[in-house]
């Protein structure tokens, strides 16, 4: 999933711990599932 | 104008190693916020009953944020594509929030005036700086997937009103126990519940987009993502290396062309999404009674957020795939073809009106999402935040001219919900027109001249200005 590739020796190398990753995935998901959630259950009126 | 050390781009360079797969999620945070720009009609009633005015004059409050946002991504956008991501998210997660607390503020003292100035004017700067801010970046760090980038973010402004929508109910039922969002004895909420509604969502959307702000990078110049082979995208004659500026960008027929393809997209988009509730019940309207019940067409328009939200990700990812050019053909071409049926067979059927309606408005929403990557394509990465900014005022003209003449030729045959099919003829006819005006602007978009580029000095200056000196690294 890492994708990094530069060609500068001199800056130190960093890793983004996954928790992190996944954290702020949960924090914008959790809000877009619970519209999600409501808006398919206003749509399911339609049928 | 500088920024504060810590808001400055040359502080978020990226350390090789960091993962790319962070940047989605800051600009979801940023765009889910704004995105409750397309919810407002949760409170419309309730703001007309505590003013004691009229829906146009509440109506001003959501189209003068619209052009606000227009005009502030027109022209802030050099200075978000020079200050970097971190700053503009900042600065329009500020300019939000405050203007949910003067907007509060207004409602709570029955003066108008101040919602017009929080919502309208304040909050609609930081809409226009928020909707651009993580654009360039996400292209930046998927060089290899520009589209889908693009579409994650700008479908989260989409997925920003389906999250207020539900939230802004819930919320004013809890602030005013009278409150009956729906069913029987349907009311509208108390003023006081609307300014603690404001109050609540300005302060929740400050801390949302202050995080995106915080985690946001830039890739360092030289950054590639693993396996990627810059030369790939020399070989595609519609998608250049060199750099145009946004001033250049203007002066090309390039961008004109861009934004009536646009403008014609938007414009034939709202032409549905302005009337969707009523249009369904017109449309099955027989001996003076509809076939679809209220119920029903709120489903209806429910089914078309959830449309507009998928094409934004859904289109734009193919973009990536069938290029830009073949994707606004689909969505100008193909949609011309749908209009047509929608006009001539759409009440044959209810699942076909439903089916028709529902991938317009996916095309209208692809092609807000894919425009970014588009602009990427014919100017390069140099100022396409800017320029893209610049595109938006057709969104803003658009959002004036589809519904002045969707309800220019509605209001002239009677009222919505009381009309029939053969009464939207004429207005979905115009927006055949329209979209043939879009596929024929598009088919003639070239590469841009060699005479625009930028010259690589000037690019390396503009992108990396203290990279040599003291960044830091994150």
């Amino acid at each position: 999933m890492s994708t990094s590739v530069s060609n500068e020796p001199q800056r130190g190398t960093t890793h983004t711990p996954v928790g992190l990753i996944a954290f702020a995935w949960a924090l914008v998901g959790a809000p877009l599932a619970y519209g999600l959630y409501q808006t398919v259950k206003t749509a399911s009126q339609l049928f | 104008m500088a920024v504060p050390s810590f808001l400055a781009r040359e502080r978020i360079i990226a350390r090789p190693g960091f993962n790319r797969w962070l940047i989605p999620p800051a600009a979801l945070a940023v765009h889910l916020c704004i995105g409750q720009a397309y919810a407002t009609s949760v409170y419309k009633a309730a703001l007309v009953a505590n003013f004691e005015s009229n829906l146009k004059n509440i109506g001003y409050i959501f189209s003068l944020a619209i052009v606000m946002l227009g005009l502030s991504a027109a022209l802030f956008g050099t200075w978000v594509d020079r200050n970097g991501p971190r700053a503009a998210m900042f600065v329009s997660a500020v300019f939000w929030s405050t203007g949910f607390l003067v907007g509060s503020l207004g409602i709570a003292t029955d003066q108008l005036w101040l919602l017009y100035l929080g919502y309208g004017v304040i909050g609609g700067i930081g809409l226009g700086i928020g909707y651009i801010s993580p654009v360039s970046t996400l292209i930046k760090w998927f060089p290899d997937r520009p589209g889908l980038a693009t579409g994650m973010a700008i479908m989260g402004f989409g997925g920003g009103a389906l999250i207020a929508s539900p939230l802004s109910r819930q919320l004013m039922s809890w602030y005013d126990p009278n409150y009956v969002p729906s069913g029987v004895g349907a009311n509208v909420a108390s003023g006081d519940a609307v300014a603690k509604l404001f109050l609540t969502l300005g302060l929740v959307y400050l801390v949302f987009m202050l995080f995106g702000a915080f985690i946001i990078r830039v890739p360092a110049a030289d950054w590639k993502p693993a396996g990627f082979d810059p030369a790939s995208i020399k070989a595609k004659p519609m998608i250049t290396t060199d750099s145009v500026s946004a001033a250049n960008a203007i002066k090309t027929p390039q961008f004109w062309l861009l934004w009536v393809v646009l403008f014609c997209n938007v414009t034939a988009g709202i032409g549905i999404l302005e009337q969707a509730s009523g249009m369904i019940q017109d449309f099955f309207r027989e001996g003076g009674s509809s076939t679809v019940a209220v119920t029903a067409a709120a489903g209806f328009v429910g089914l078309l957020s959830l449309f507009n939200m998928g094409g934004r990700f859904v289109w734009s990812s193919t973009s990536d795939y069938v290029g830009r050019k073949g994707i606004y053909m689909v969505y100008l071409g193909v949609g011309l073809v749908l209009y047509v049926l929608l006009a001539t067979v759409g009440n044959s059927a209810t699942w076909l009106f439903v089916v028709l309606a529902a991938l317009i408005i996916s095309f209208y929403g692809g092609g807000f999402a894919t425009v970014p990557a588009y602009l990427r394509d014919l100017f390069g990465t140099y100022q396409v935040g800017a320029i893209h900014g610049r595109l938006l005022t057709a969104w803003a003209a658009a959002g004036v001219a589809g519904p002045l003449i969707v309800n220019g030729i509605l209001d002239s045959r009677g009222k919505v919900g009381e009309l029939e099919a053969a009464d939207y003829r004429p207005a979905l006819f115009i927006m055949v027109g329209v979209l043939a005006v879009g596929f024929v602007a598009n088919l003639l978009i070239r590469p841009v001249a060699s005479k625009f580029h930028e010259p690589k000095a000037a690019v390396d200056a503009f992108t990396s200005p203290s990279t040599t000196e003291a960044s830091v690294t994150r």
